[in-house]
């Protein structure tokens, strides 16, 4: 009796994995599908892109930029890059076509030292106020309040006089 | 006691930010509000203003373009002529209104050598740039606005905008926005011809 019931077992685990065998063979592969990314990819062109603000649509980075002439410039960057140009020739040629204002970081030339040097130096010049204004601040909190000088009434001369006058008489 | 209450009634020795630092720190606002100042007053400028003599530019033409057989020209050799500066740019809709228009009022001039067309590309690219011209028949001379020098010398506002130069090289007339008809053009430079 026991091994009919172990033969009958053996039976059905044996069926269970020939139709799970059966599944898998028509079932569909379980590879995850991506969207192909054109070459070179998006990334690739947003990452040079965000180094560029075209002139059109000021304080909009490129690569966040919507409209046409933006579209248009980050084709041209995909295209230099399938050509296979670096990173510097493509920022150079975009500041030969269109000048150096198309630069999220402005050379470090001339008058934009400024961009570079005001910044921290006003930092640093607003840090140093405040400390030496907390500093007095904090020195008049901590000083005692000045008592107040004894008034030494003086007395008036007619009163003096008055009173004089009548110690004389009494 | 009263030796005590003296002391702390002494105030201490304040040490004072130096006058050349002082001194130093108030030019350095001043000079950036100057800059601060001029930036703003060219901002709020606006465009070259009629009655100003045009500095001399250069532009250079796209392939297949050119201006007596030359691939540049220089405002200056234009002296005596009318010019028509024409910015535009293929992602501009506006421009595409015009452009026939400014060609066929090019054609109209053409054969007479007394007015010249320049087409001045803003921030394009130029396979784009080359698409735009293709599609609508341009003929007359155009060219990259290479470094946008000749845009940021007129101040553009936008585009499509057009500067009309006289013959001694002043300019007189400015249109911001596309022109609703060929006649439009023809109004202005015909007027110009017409002096001395």
């Amino acid at each position: 009796m026991k091994q009919v019931k172990k033969k009958k077992f053996f039976r059905s685990l044996f069926f269970v994995l020939l139709l799970t065998a059966g599944f898998s063979l028509f079932a569909p592969p379980s590879v995850k599908v991506v969207a192909q990314q054109p070459t070179p990819s998006d990334d690739d062109v947003n990452a040079i892109a965000r180094k560029l603000y075209c002139p059109v649509c000021e304080n909009t980075p490129l690569d966040v930029c919507p409209t046409q002439a933006c579209k248009q410039w980050r084709e041209e960057i995909r295209l230099r890059l399938a050509q296979g140009w670096t990173e510097e020739e493509i920022l150079q040629y975009f500041v030969d076509q269109y000048g150096a204002r198309v630069l999220a970081e402005p050379p470090r030339t001339g008058l934009n030292w400024l961009a570079y040097i005001v910044p921290p130096v006003a930092f640093l010049l607003g840090a140093y106020i405040l400390f030496r204004a907390m500093r007095s601040w904090r020195a008049l909190a901590n000083q005692p309040v000045e008592a107040e000088p004894p008034v030494v009434e003086e007395k008036d001369e007619y009163v003096s006089r008055l009173e004089e006058e009548l110690r004389k008489r009494g | 006691m009263t030796e005590n209450s003296n002391e702390t009634l002494t105030p201490a020795p304040r040490r004072s930010v130096p006058l050349w630092a002082q001194i130093l720190v108030w030019i350095g606002l001043l000079g950036l509000l100057v800059i601060l100042a001029i930036g703003l007053l060219r901002t709020q400028q606006g465009t070259i203003q009629a009655g100003q003599v045009v500095d001399d530019f250069e532009l250079a033409f796209f392939d297949g373009y050119d201006y007596n057989g030359q691939e540049t020209v220089n405002l200056s050799d234009l002296r005596g002529k009318v010019v028509v500066v024409n910015f535009w740019a293929s992602w501009c809709k506006p421009c595409e209104q015009e452009a026939a228009d400014l060609e066929e009022a090019w054609r109209y001039y053409e054969p007479t050598g007394e007015v010249v067309f320049l087409g001045v590309d803003y921030v394009d690219t130029e396979p784009e740039a080359r698409s735009y011209l293709a599609k609508f028949e341009i003929t007359f001379p155009n060219g990259a606005d290479r470094g946008t020098k000749i845009s940021q010398y007129f101040r553009i506002e936008g585009v499509p905008e057009t500067y009309f130069i006289d013959r001694q090289g002043v300019l007189r007339e400015v249109q911001t926005g596309p022109f609703q008809s060929r006649q439009d053009i023809i109004e202005i430079v015909d007027a110009l011809l017409a002096e001395e």
